[in-house]
């Protein structure tokens, strides 16, 4: 029997999700005394995940699975997972992985706990945490069946170093066939998107206008950070839809949130309450986002905001 | 074209969460329902699809009598009948394995889904469904176009989206963006009236088992006091950013 932990990559690379349900994946395998098995599709350098504890990866090439197809790869999972004997999958929770992992569960006829955030409080009954209510609570939920998948909520269990002497297989797989053909994928490059930054700069109607969204750029810009908003100014057009952080946009588990002009609704903190640290910059001191905030900065942003750019840029250079 | 829009009778996004019975239960005192949101933007877009291309909608939900108010409002919204499944929705699995069969014995072309609900959030029961009846799926759907059997989406992706290509029949894990928020409908009064008078089927389950249950639900940890700092001493927040948060 074995832990089988997918580890997805994009072009070739990791990412830090990666590295995190590979941790996890090890701390799953430690609770049932059974082996890790990593698996990689077309990763340039399947090696790196030694150093998170993977004792044997199980690295697929094919050109077929070059561009991410649910189908495609849920059929690769399964078949590695019934080649390894795997009774626990773990996937991360990014779009891909919630995309695929409800087809593995079908296929293995395995119970899935989406949105989990710890490692098994019990192995016997198999108890994990999972995020519900929209971020506003949490289950604890038993997965009965004999067969598991995991999806790891992101930077819920952290990355952990745990360097082990492992071994890498090669493996050839058989593609499925899918039924749903790629035709285009449009990426805003040169930009940190939501799903991987570890800042978001987010605002909200504070700001008046799109035409002021420059200063959240450029504090976005020193700090590494990726731009959000509120879902009014994804409504009113100021802002793209894709930035629309909250309940019914994206979420956000980012290790720093800076909300910009947000009054925070609840539907908002639901959406961003994953985040490990937040700070809030509102010139009403009643906005309800001083109670779930663990920064605050009462004052106006048009103000705060240039000078808090200057500091961080003097910050940085010392 | 015959649609199948799946719908989840949720909490509205604004409720409080509360638990009881040892914190086994959710706390329904005072609580409205509303349409699962995600499943709102669906049942919005088969509405389209009925008014331009003449499909037939039908809503489903798996759930006790409790529920049907929101299959109701969906049927006031605009769709032709309604089924539900009166099983305890227990969990995904057992949910999608309960809408395998009514898709398999009502033969849809299209099944829309919001690609989660509000309450649990699984966000696996459209992909289970569609494995399970072996249906094409599109998950995260933000642009939904069916000409005949040929089927041009566009799904979400991190930082922009990917156009794809497939046929029916087909899965969708829908949410905004396969309608905008302002073209989702409140139901007038004739609709309201007529959805009195529409079908509503209910049906026992298939007998389909949960492979995971939920034992007790747990608040978040409450939170402690926000730090303010002055707008004019903005090094003192870089500076607990750095040392205290350790965040940049």
């Amino acid at each position: 029997m074995s832990v089988l932990v997918f580890a997805d990559s994009t072009d070739g690379k990791f990412k830090k999700t990666s590295f995190e349900v590979v941790s996890y994946g090890k701390k799953v395998a430690e609770q049932l005394a059974i082996n890790l098995v990593v698996l990689t599709i077309n990763a340039s350098d399947a090696s790196e995940l030694y150093k998170y504890g993977a004792e044997k990866v199980v690295a697929v090439s094919n050109d077929a699975l070059l561009t991410f197809n649910a189908k495609e790869y849920a059929a690769v999972i399964v078949q590695v997972a019934q080649k390894e004997n795997a009774t626990v999958v773990v996937v991360d929770s990014s779009i891909n992985g919630l995309y695929l992992s409800p087809l593995v569960a079908v296929s293995l006829d395995a119970g899935y706990a989406s949105n989990t955030v710890s490692a098994p409080s019990s192995t016997n009954p198999f108890t994990v945490k999972r995020k519900a209510f929209s971020n506003k609570a949490f289950s604890n939920t038993v997965i009965s069946s004999e067969n598991k998948v995991i999806g790891l909520a992101k930077n819920s269990f952290g990355i952990h170093e745990n360097p082990v002497s492992g071994v890498l297989e090669s493996f050839d797989v058989q593609v499925a066939v899918s039924g749903v053909k790629s035709e285009k994928v449009e990426r805003v490059t040169g930009k940190v998107t939501i799903a991987d930054a570890d800042t978001v700069v987010s605002a909200g109607r504070g700001m008046k206008g799109p035409e002021n969204w420059g200063m959240i750029e450029e504090l976005a810009d020193v700090l590494g950070a990726a731009t959000a908003c509120s879902k009014p100014v994804s409504d009113l057009g100021w802002r793209p839809h894709g930035e629309h952080v909250g309940q019914t946009g994206k979420p956000v588990a980012s290790n720093l949130y800076i909300a910009i002009g947000i009054s925070g609704a609840i539907q908002h903190l639901a959406g961003i309450n994953a985040s490990k640290v937040k700070v809030v910059i509102n010139t009403d001191p009643e906005a309800p986002f001083f109670k779930a905030a663990d920064y605050g900065v009462i004052g106006d942003a048009f103000e705060v905001i240039p000078a808090l750019i200057e500091k961080l840029k003097a910050f940085k250079e010392a | 074209m015959k649609i199948l829009v799946c719908v989840s009778h949720v909490p509205d996004t604004t409720s409080k969460i509360n638990f009881t019975n040892n914190d086994a239960e959710f706390d329904k005192t005072g609580v409205q329902f509303v349409i699962n949101p995600y499943d709102e933007f669906c049942l919005t877009r088969a509405m389209w699809f009925k008014e331009k291309q003449g499909a037939t909608v039908t809503v489903v939900n798996v759930g006790g009598a409790e529920t049907e108010p929101t299959l109701r409002k969906a049927l006031a919204i605009g769709a032709d009948d309604a089924i539900r499944i009166n099983v305890a929705a227990k969990d995904g699995f057992l949910v999608a394995k309960e809408l395998a069969a009514v898709v398999k014995a009502g033969g849809y072309d299209l099944v829309l889904a919001g690609k989660e609900s509000a309450d649990y959030n699984g966000q696996m029961v459209p992909g289970m469904l569609a494995s399970l009846v072996a249906y094409n799926f599109i998950n995260g759907c933000v642009d939904l176009e069916v000409e005949d059997t040929n089927v041009a989406v566009k799904r979400e992706i991190d930082g922009g989206n990917e156009t794809i290509s497939t046929s029916l029949p087909l899965v969708i894990g829908g949410q905004k963006g396969i309608v905008e928020e302002k073209d989702l409908r409140i139901p007038n009064m004739r609709g309201i009236m007529m959805a009195r008078k529409k079908p509503m089927q209910v049906l026992e389950g298939s007998g389909a088992l949960a492979a995971t249950n939920s034992i007790s639900f747990e608040k978040l940890a409450p939170k402690g006091a926000v730090k303010l700092v002055a707008a004019d001493n903005l090094d003192a927040l870089i500076d607990l950013l750095h040392n205290e948060a350790k965040v940049i």
